[in-house]
């Protein structure tokens, strides 16, 4: 085996071995730092070794009892640590002499739902939770999220950094929460699952309108979770969400590498098997209780995929479904969406209604698309003058080109029949 | 990156004979693993190639028959979709696959979209050029 086969079965087998290898290091040593630092040598050893003797059998025991082995011999010398080692000492009595490597896959599954539990702990900011646990849980190097986030590795590198400190400091323990805290920390999960798969999905920064890296990430992390906590209809709502809008990828961009907007798509290549993991993942979300906001978004992108064609589109469950959303997330854009969904379902003098009230909406002043919405409206009313101002004034709000493109073209549409003729 | 991995068949597989309640029963835990980890897409078996049957289609001719396909060397037997990094993941993961008698692994990539970069088509080419209202995003995050 040549070096570069070595490396690249390595980097495979640290993708798939090490959240496991490094949850279970972090329940033995009560530090993630530590964990992950054991977890990184035992793959230096394996690198020295392997070559040599060829690659194990089950690389993921091997690795384990190096690491282990490891993790006891640094805290029999860390003096200052003596508490935990005498917790070892007393997990290794109860166990017999020697530590016992075979552990209970139900036990492994637990350390890695604690370590999902600490890597998106709230006492982290949202880049920091994103971070941990990319590297923590995805299995990715420092280097590979640098490189998926467009940023510099050393900044990557010092977020986690400081990350690993602040959780240590703030005394995190090793635990599944339990009671009231338990809906808020699975809460700081999702989010930071869902903010890995939007910057895929709807990359920021950087020139490409998708990185399809960062969603398979989130859809591999979101999978994890659901067969961790399969009780959680919020969990399987994530799941389906995730699952629907990437079934779309496929679509969404055209031959320029252009946005190509959703009634527009071409339905036949969206991914089918996407969508029915989908729309499974939404069914037992619904089977497990209310649908939350998550659940919810998955149950209106459920419409869009169910409909074979953009005309075929149940938009009054679609509106709805955002009147469900806008109670349980009261906010201005979910409203904005409703307005278009009412506006489809019963005509646009009634999503009219709906859009007026926004008008004087502080959260909306600098979004262009409120009076695009509101100029489309107005156009299908053949209110020609009104809907001209409303497009002018969001060509004004509008940053990128291709919206003002847009826009242009609209403002053309609203000379009136009278004019054009 | 999907990949998709079939299992060969074999003599004992296309004359009808099951897997055995041990050998399903190993299987269990390996496909359990690859769900956990959120790599599992699909997987399936399939019945033998006597339940098959197959299209030649030339140029507007089709000719139908039905199985089993005996003149051929290799038929599949069943499949699992998996969704990895790189070919190198799928291989590690499916080296220790927990068989009970020599099997045969074939694993293959999916096609990415950009591999058709070069190719559009005149529907492509129409919606291009027509731009409408955005599919609006919804907050929470973002």
């Amino acid at each position: 085996m040549s070096d570069a086969d070595l490396q690249n079965r390595l980097a495979a087998i640290w993708r798939i071995e090490s959240p496991r290898l490094i949850a279970h290091l972090t329940r033995v040593t009560r530090d993630v730092g530590r964990a992950e630092d054991l977890a990184a040598d035992a793959f230096v050893s394996a690198l020295a070794q392997w070559p040599d003797e060829g690659i194990p059998r089950n690389p993921g025991a091997w690795l384990m009892a190096i690491a282990k082995r490891r993790a006891i011999d640094h805290l029999r010398r860390d003096t200052k640590l003596v508490e935990k080692t005498a917790l070892l000492a007393r997990e290794l009595s109860a166990g017999g002499a020697e530590p016992d490597f075979t552990h209970a896959i139900e036990e492994i599954d637990d350390d890695v739902l604690r370590l999902m539990f600490v890597a998106c702990h709230p006492v982290l900011s949202p880049e920091a939770r994103v971070a941990l646990t990319l590297k923590l849980l995805g299995g990715l190097t420092t280097a590979g999220i640098a490189r998926a986030y467009l940023t510099a590795e050393p900044t990557i590198a010092q977020r986690i950094v400081r990350a690993k400190r602040t959780l240590s400091d703030a005394n995190v323990p090793f635990e599944v929460p339990s009671g009231p805290e338990r809906l808020r920390r699975v809460a700081s999960i999702l989010e930071a699952v869902y903010l890995i798969f939007n910057e895929g999905y709807a990359a920021t920064a950087g020139d490409d309108v998708l990185r399809p890296e960062l969603v398979d990430d989130a859809l591999r992390l979101g999978r994890m979770l659901a067969a961790l906590l399969p009780s959680d209809s919020e969990v399987y709502g994530l799941v389906a969400l995730m699952e629907i809008q990437a079934s779309r990828i496929p679509a969404r961009v055209g031959p320029d590498g252009e946005p190509i907007l959703l009634l527009d798509q071409d339905r036949a290549t969206w991914d089918q098997l996407q969508i029915r993991r989908g729309l499974d993942a939404l069914d037992r979300a619904e089977r497990l209780g209310a649908l939350g906001s998550y659940g919810l978004q998955a149950a209106i992108a459920a419409c869009h995929a169910r409909a074979n064609t953009a005309e075929q589109t149940d938009w009054r469950r679609i509106a709805d479904l955002y009147g469900e959303l806008a109670r349980i997330v009261p906010s201005p854009i979910v409203e904005l969406n409703r307005g278009v969904a009412v506006g489809m379902a019963d005509g646009p003098a009634a999503g009219l209604e709906i859009i007026d009230r926004l008008v004087r909406e502080p959260a909306l002043a600098a979004y262009h698309l409120l009076p695009s919405v509101r100029g489309d409206l107005l156009l299908k009313l053949r209110r020609y003058p009104e809907a001209r101002t409303e497009f002018a004034r969001a060509y004004e709000l509008a940053r990128n080109t291709r919206d003002k493109e847009f826009l242009l073209k609209r403002l053309d549409e609203c000379r009136g029949p009278a004019v054009r003729g | 990156m999907k990949f998709v991995i079939f299992t060969k068949a074999d003599k004992d597989y296309e004359a009808g004979v099951l897997p055995t309640w041990e050998a399903i029963e190993k299987m269990g835990p390996f496909n359990e693993q690859l769900h956990k980890d959120g790599v599992l897409l699909a997987c399936e078996g399939l019945r033998p190639s006597s339940k098959g049957t197959r299209l030649r289609l030339d140029e507007g001719r089709t000719t139908i028959t039905d199985g089993p396909f005996t003149e051929s060397k290799e038929l599949i037997a069943g499949f699992w979709i998996i969704e990895a990094k790189s070919r190198e993941e799928v291989v590690e993961r499916f080296a220790g696959a927990p068989f009970d008698k020599p099997t045969t692994l074939e694993i293959r990539e999916f096609f990415q979209p950009e591999d058709f970069a070069g190719i559009v088509t005149p529907e492509q080419q129409a919606r291009h050029d027509k731009v409408t209202l955005d599919d609006l995003k919804v907050a929470p995050p973002m």
